[in-house]
């Protein structure tokens, strides 16, 4: 231990605990602008039906921006989510610069430092989507992946620096593990807003969905548009997986002399492609669009999971360096 | 996609297919979207198992012993193709269907879309009701001046970078006398998407080339020894069907040094093959050779695969005379390089022939039960080896594993108390063989470098196809499909704009792109931030 590997556990321990805040405030706003929605209707329904301006034409216009409904008490939330994710984001960055310090080389080389850097990237983009547009109801479900992805790794695959194997002692490893990871946590994002889809789906024409229970969906946007969004992320993740793919196809001709071996990861960096691919066409296909597209892309986003997990501890490969 | 009654004699006012209409509805079958969707998930769930099971190319050693554990399903497994799974015929016959697909799909498309392309798009409709829509406002210019100016913005640039670039524009002057625009942009994306899907059946055909005409070799190198590049000189060598060993460029690698650092706690930091490579008609050069850093010759590039210890032995037999000298190639069985080799010495003047079963531990240590190297640098090699003597069964012209010792006509040698002796030799030593058998020697201890040659002619067309799709698949995700409409009338003299948009769902920036050529219409700045989410 030294001070910087000191600094990197410390700024990651207090980022876990501020993304455990971020979860929290996230949900509690969640279930307030449900409230205020629900409050606001039956106020509606109690006042002369007023002929409300109707949507306009077809087009799915951005849904009014939840977090400046009048609820005080969901402002006040969303505040405090919207504080403590970026402080949790600044703290995350920090570990990860002071590991790849103390290490030497780019914190991507074995499973914690995925595990840390993946998370790191799920929550920089869901911050750059909430500069564009308000995606704050994925908060709470990106604040609380990251924060079992880091207590995780910070518990359970923390490992204390070491040099590259000779392996790994290439530009590549910069190139192409980068953007594996950087995809990662797009596809983390498009994922939960895929999660969000389905339920929001399930609430809209299922009854066993229309409790209280599931109240705090009414505070997500329909799922048709939580399908477009999260159809943008997946294809952005998409063409970048590809390149992932190719990236490792040149290199393992660099390092192994064949570009393609079907190792088990690369067996597995093929499944998730396909499967993706598969979600792509799913989209535009009569009786596939919706919930079952939907479901492709969690099946693309779990084999993802899996190369990262599974394959990594439990099969015997060209790889197999990562597990350490 | 209609549903088709496979049994059309039930319906006797249906017509019947025939041969041919079964071959096109076949055909329809194989191309359609719903199938190709079928035929990527089967590939994906296909693929599988070949990460789960060992598989014959990548682990053959691995695969001989699961097949050996398991009676019942190593043999059942084995025949149908799951051990082997993407040399199977299952796999082979889905992605070729898929692929049949793909072809049978894009080659219309593409048609459709080239004479798509030189068609005029369509008019604008009657109504814009249905859609998103801006306006009305009134211009301060004519009719036709302000659509013209909605015209300019929506395709900046003239001729044919102009259509690639930007919207694909018409103005018709209708019969109510108003002036209407229609603009599409959209054929960017379609020809992306058939970038793409040809530059897959490129990678196909790239990927297929490379497998006819490809080689590889294995060589091991001792350190100060010399590799001339001859099919027969490897230890292993494979080729594609269409590969002529006359192709091999005759070069001469000889292995100067091999370099292998490591950290104090035995962690690899650096391999390195320093050598000496001539080629036929040059001079000789001194190249190296690492991990990710090849030797490129011609086609082929040289890798450093491995590396390890060949111990130089000297085995004198009864009456003194060599029997056995020089490097013998030792397999490094964990990270501290602890090694095991095998040392055969048939050519004995007098008595058996004698074999031994040796272990090298490059930094010896002896601890209270057990021996073990601590670290892989040789800083206290130490030598421990059983012999045998009897018959080492070489004679009979059957290849051998230069790894193993037949131990069916060999006996080893016993010390008084009938227990197999196990000799130990420090680097530089000598040490007698029981009952004056003879004696061995540890001279010296150089290193090895495991080479592997690797030709693959379709490398530069793979990476080409590689790069097409990716800018294909890009171009067709992220250039946008949009309609935007403007109609404008005049009224008492004043013109007046009204427009609409039409894009799919996910495309938010629709908006700003009817924002921008509105603005552009009736002569005012465009709304802030519309410049920015128009590719949002
Ligand atoms: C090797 C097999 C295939 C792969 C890996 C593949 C992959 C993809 C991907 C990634 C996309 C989305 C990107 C884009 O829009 O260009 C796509 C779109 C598309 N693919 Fe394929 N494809 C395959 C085979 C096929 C086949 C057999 C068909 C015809 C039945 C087909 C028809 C289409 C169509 C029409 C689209 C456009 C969908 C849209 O409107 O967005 N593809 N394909």
């Amino acid at each position: 231990m030294n001070n910087l590997s000191d600094l990197s556990v410390m700024a990651l321990g207090g980022a876990t605990v501020l993304y455990a805040i971020a979860m929290v405030a996230h949900a509690i706003r969640l279930a307030r602008v449900a409230d205020d929605k629900a409050a606001a209707r039956s106020a509606a329904r109690e006042a002369v039906a007023v002929g409300a301006p109707a949507p306009a034409h077809g087009l799915p216009v951005a849904e009014a921006p939840v977090a400046s409904s009048p609820g005080g008490r969901a402002a006040k939330a969303a505040g405090i989510a919207k504080a403590t994710t970026f402080m949790g984001a600044v703290l995350h960055g920090v570990g990860l610069l002071a590991r790849g310090l103390d290490a030497g080389h780019v914190p991507w080389s074995n499973m914690y430092e995925y595990t840390i850097s993946g998370s790191f990237f799920a929550v920089v983009a869901y911050l750059v989507l909430q500069r564009k547009r308000d995606v704050a109801f994925l908060g709470a479900g990106v604040t609380g992946l990251a924060t079992v992805s880091l207590g995780l790794a910070l518990t359970v695959l923390y490992k204390d620096v070491d040099t590259l194997p000779p392996a790994l002692q290439s530009y590549w490893l910069v190139i192409h593990v980068s953007i594996a990871t950087i995809v990662t946590g797009i596809f983390a994002v498009s994922f939960i807003a895929t999660v969000l889809q389905l339920m929001r789906d399930s609430r809209d024409r299922d009854v066993r969905w229309g409790g209280t229970r599931f109240r705090w969906l009414e505070a997500v946007p329909t799922a048709a548009n939580l399908e477009a969004l999260s159809f943008r992320l997946n294809a952005v993740g998409f063409v970048l997986w590809t390149f992932t793919v190719m990236a490792g196809a040149i290199w393992a001709e660099h390092a192994w002399g064949r570009y393609w071996g079907w190792d088990p990861k690369e067996v597995w960096s093929f499944v998730i492609w396909v499967l993706y691919a598969a979600y792509l066409h799913a989209r535009t296909t009569q009786g596939w669009a919706g919930r079952r597209s939907a479901w492709l892309a969690i099946a693309g986003f779990t084999a993802l999971i899996m190369n990262f997990t599974v394959v990594n501890l439990f099969f015997q490969g060209l790889h197999t360096y990562a597990g350490s | 996609m209609a549903r088709v009654k496979l049994d059309n004699y039930v319906v006797p006012a249906a017509p019947r297919l025939g041969f041919r209409g079964w071959l096109r509805w076949i055909w329809r079958q194989v191309t359609s979207m719903r199938v190709a969707l079928i035929l990527l998930l089967l590939l994906a769930l296909a693929s599988i198992p070949g990460s789960v099971l060992p598989q014959w190319p990548q682990d053959a050693a691995a695969t001989r012993q699961f097949v050996a554990d398991n009676p019942f399903w190593g043999p059942m497994l084995d025949a149908t193709g799951f051990l082997d799974v993407f040399g199977s015929a299952w796999f082979t016959a889905i992605y070729l269907l898929l692929f049949a697909s793909l072809i049978g799909c894009i080659a219309p498309r593409a048609l459709h879309h080239w004479r798509e392309l030189r068609r005029p798009i369509a008019a604008t409709p009657r109504s814009l009701a249905r859609y998103e829509g801006a306006g009305p406002e009134t211009a301060d210019v004519t009719v036709d001046d302000a659509l013209a100016r909605a015209r300019a913005a929506l395709r900046p640039r003239t001729g044919r970078a102009g259509a690639l670039t930007g919207y694909r524009v018409r103005i018709d002057r209708r019969k109510d006398g108003s002036v209407a625009l229609a603009a599409e942009t959209g054929h960017v994306r379609e020809l992306g998407n058939l970038v793409f899907h040809a530059s897959l059946v490129a990678v196909l055909i790239a990927v297929a080339y490379g497998t006819l005409f490809t080689y590889r070799g294995q060589a091991i190198v001792v350190e100060g020894r010399s590799f001339t590049n001859a099919v027969a000189a490897y230890d292993t060598f494979s080729s594609g069907s269409l590969f002529d060993p006359a192709d091999l460029d005759p070069f001469t690698l000889r292995l100067d040094s091999l370099d292998a650092e490591f950290s104090d706690t035995g962690r690899p930091l650096h391999f390195q093959a320093n050598v000496t490579f001539t080629e036929p008609g040059r001079d000789a050069a001194a190249e190296e050779i690492s991990v990710n850093h090849p030797l490129e010759s011609g086609d082929a590039k040289i890798y450093l695969q491995g590396n390890g210890y060949a111990p130089v032995i000297t085995v004198r037999d009864a009456a003194g005379e060599v029997a056995f000298s020089g490097p013998v190639v030792f397999l490094a069985q964990d990270a501290a390089y602890t090694s095991t080799g095998v040392i055969k010495a048939p050519d004995v003047t007098t008595g058996e022939q004698l074999g031994f079963k040796a272990t090298l531990y490059p930094t010896f240590l002896e601890g209270p039960f057990a021996v073990a190297s601590i670290h892989p640098d040789p800083a206290n090699p130490v030598i421990e080896m059983l012999a045998y003597t009897g018959d080492l069964g070489l004679d009979e012209g059957v290849p051998q594993n230069v790894y193993r010792l037949d131990e069916s006509r060999l006996s080893p040698v016993q010390d008084e108390d009938g227990q197999p002796v196990t000799l130990r030799l420090a680097l530089g030593e000598t040490v007698e063989l029981p009952d004056g058998l003879g004696t061995v020697s540890f001279d010296s201890l150089p290193r090895y470098g495991a080479f592997d040659l690797r030709a693959d002619p379709s490398l530069p067309w793979l990476l080409t196809a590689a790069v097409l799709t990716l800018a294909g698949l890009a171009t067709s995700l992220f250039a946008s499909r949009r309609k935007v409409w403007l109609v404008a009338t005049s009224e008492d003299g004043t013109t007046v704009v009204t427009g609409a948009a039409y894009a799919p769902a996910h495309d938010t920036g629709v908006g700003a792109a009817l924002e921008r050529a509105m603005a552009a219409a009736v002569g005012r700045a465009p709304a802030p931030g519309a410049e920015e989410r128009e590719d949002a």
